[in-house]
């Protein structure tokens, strides 16, 4: 919005009640042009379309037909070269083609979710080579063919380049029909008035008129159910797998530290106590000296295993919540942390200690790396999300893609769907959101 | 001196309760819940309350909530919670009210009975029993206090005692110094402080607390 249009400008003053507001004229103007270039440009991928489909058609039936004619016209060494033409096509071209087809039908979702507000997902099955195994062409192969939603790309570029660029195309074609009903040579005021009537409808519908094309390519590009129950077994799977690991690997963690830290010292001053005993008649004072020390044992046993708790489950977070112990967190922290809390109950416990963990990273990160001298925490509960967000004033350019910490983030959200978005430019401020999909159980001890 | 103890673990009870009877103090209840302890402050009017953070029914910080409400009943009670942990959460909480009396300590201390028994009769004297845990944790989040920076390692080793509630004289034994010296050592950290210095003990912990909790 431009300013020129707030109610208190004085510029708004001066002009008179009665006159046209041009810049929102033009603002519309430019807004429905845009529409109807948007609907060419989609017109020209339906195109784009037609010629994959066109060569497509040409390697796999066409070269084959051309070789079988040659071929009975007696002409061996052409029938030969022919074959040997027609084998590259089958085997090369068109799976280049399909993986052609499977970018251009990308970058239509991409686009149509983009200019009409119909979102559509991808539909394709992920990648088997990004969880280790051969990169081979057979297995690419094997994956392009296999996947359903490659031919449904086909179905979508065939019946879109037959009659479906005729609803992007209205845009553009009825502006053109009201221009040329304008300075058409020879039509009569009726035609011209036709032509106009219809092309202003049509513009001031253009918009309707392109997400009208959006819902009919989410139609046929979007996952069928099948395909996006597939993709949520595939990521389910993943994130089981995952917090397995995880948690085999906290286990062996806390087994370690339990035989190094409070197990030993236990079985130090089991000995301490023995010897304490073997000489208490002979040197009773050697002996105290060795029972005082046992006891120092036992409080350092004590305040190992208070640590290994913590890094369970932080003894706030059991008795109060995930709030009351990032409060808790934050108290024990050297930033400076401004907590915003709105939760009316308490998530799942593994929800709960799934956000705790998180942000205590966070937290852990933004002491590391970020120089923030301050940091806002909120955390609120809105449309069974449970929302956090971390921001600091720190430098920024903190990349997900590059940092483990944010990683492991991720990690600990997947198993219940919860995701992370981090925004981190370039001299700050970092601002990371969590959400987490969950339900609120009442608080035990209701105040109210 | 009586004192009431509510510790749910039968072992650790008795113990308490050897330990100080061993002292020379009267153990006039000894109850296992919050709702026992809320009848038992009102019906002895202990000289301090002795309690587990972690009490049934739901075994998680019901401790410090019963302390509070018995506080409430029984205005200005001596109250010492002990704990497995200790969080700086529940310490501002009990010294919130800002009236002393107070004592957040670490089961382990029990270890050393005369020490152990010097916080119990602090708090029923009105003072602050605070654990080194806890002040640690505080001076470890300050450090980046400018005023704090400034302190010398003796002053700062004092000011930490202070914070955990003890007197000149049992922090001169401490240190193995004067209590002129601890004397010198305090004025010099309420002026690096800024804060206002204060012969009463339990108002200068208070102090000091606010200065680092702030």
């Amino acid at each position: 919005m431009s300013t020129g249009q707030t109610p208190d400008h004085p510029g708004n003053r001066d002009t008179s009640e009665a006159s046209i507001a041009w810049p929102e004229v033009w603002a519309w103007a430019g807004g429905r042009l845009a529409v109807a270039g948007r609907g060419l440009l989609l017109f020209g991928l339906a195109l784009a379309g037609l010629i994959q489909l066109a060569l497509l058609a040409g390697a796999l039936v066409g070269v084959p037909v051309l070789t079988v004619r040659v071929a009975t016209t007696g002409h061996h060494v052409g029938a030969l070269v022919f074959g040997a033409c027609g084998l590259v096509c089958w085997l090369v071209v068109s799976p280049l083609v399909l993986r052609w087809m499977r970018s251009l039908a990308r970058l239509t979702r991409r686009v149509i979710s983009q200019w009409t507000q119909v979102p559509i997902a991808d539909p394709y099955l992920p990648r088997p080579w990004a969880t280790g195994g051969s990169k081979g062409p057979r297995r690419r192969l094997a994956w392009l063919l296999t996947d359903p939603a490659t031919w449904r790309d086909l179905l979508w570029v065939t019946v879109n380049g037959l009659v479906g660029w005729i609803l992007a195309l209205l845009p553009a074609g009825l502006l053109f029909l009201g221009l040329f009903g304008i300075v058409a040579p020879y039509a009569s005021v009726f035609q011209r008035f036709l032509a106009i009537g219809v092309a202003a409808v049509g513009t001031w519908m253009s918009p309707n008129l392109l997400r009208g094309y959006g819902y009919f390519a989410r139609s046929m590009l979007a996952p069928t159910k099948e395909a996006e129950l597939t993709l949520r077994v595939q990521q389910l799977s993943q994130t089981r797998t995952e917090a397995m690991d995880t948690g085999a690997a906290e286990i062996r963690r806390i087994e370690r530290d339990l035989h190094d830290g409070a197990q030993a010292r236990l079985v130090a001053m089991g000995m301490t106590l023995d010897a304490a005993g073997q000489i208490i008649d002979t040197n009773p004072d050697a002996a105290r000296a060795l029972l005082y020390e046992a006891r120092d044992s036992s409080v350092k046993a004590l305040a190992e295993l208070r640590d290994l708790v913590r890094g369970i489950h932080p003894p706030v977070l059991a008795d109060r919540g995930v709030a009351d112990a990032i409060r808790a967190l934050s108290l024990d922290t050297p930033l400076r942390i401004h907590l915003a809390s709105d939760l009316h109950g308490r998530p799942p416990a593994p929800i709960e200690s799934a956000a705790y963990f998180a942000v205590s990273e966070l937290l852990a990160n933004v002491t590391k790396h970020a120089e923030a001298r301050q940091t806002w925490i909120d955390l609120r509960y809105t449309d069974g999300m449970l929302r956090i967000g971390v921001t600091d004033n720190g430098h920024g350019g903190a990349d997900p893609a590059r940092g483990t910490g944010l990683r492991g983030i991720e990690r600990r959200l997947a198993p219940f769907d919860g995701v992370l978005a981090v925004s981190s430019p370039p001299g700050g401020p970092t601002a990371v959101t969590m959400e987490i999909p969950c339900e609120l159980s009442l608080p035990k001890t209701s105040s109210c | 001196m009586r004192v009431v103890i509510a510790e749910d673990l039968f072992l650790l009870r008795d113990g308490l309760t050897r330990m100080l009877q061993a002292h020379g103090l009267e153990i006039s209840a000894a109850v296992d819940n919050g709702a026992d302890l809320l009848a038992a402050v009102t019906a002895d009017r202990p000289d301090v309350a002795i309690v587990d953070v972690r009490l049934p029914p739901t075994f998680t910080d019901e401790g410090i909530r019963a302390a509070l409400a018995a506080r409430k009943t029984v205005p200005g009670l001596p109250v010492l919670v002990l704990s497995q942990y200790v969080e700086q959460l529940y310490a501002r909480e009990l010294l919130a009210g800002g009236t002393g009396g107070i004592g957040y300590l670490l089961k382990d201390r029990v270890f050393d009975s005369a020490q152990f028994v010097d916080a119990v009769r602090r708090v029923a004297a009105g003072g602050t029993a605070m654990d080194p845990e806890v002040i640690a944790r505080l001076l470890a989040r300050n450090s980046g206090d400018g005023s704090l920076a400034a302190l010398s390692p003796r002053e700062r080793e004092v000011l930490a005692l202070m914070a955990e509630g003890r007197s000149n004289a049992a922090i001169a034994q401490r240190l193995v110094i004067t209590e002129r010296a601890v004397a010198k050592h305090t004025a010099s950290i309420f002026g690096k402080l800024n804060l206002q210095p204060s012969d009463d003990d339990n108002r200068r912990v208070l102090a000091v607390l606010a200065y680092l909790g702030g």
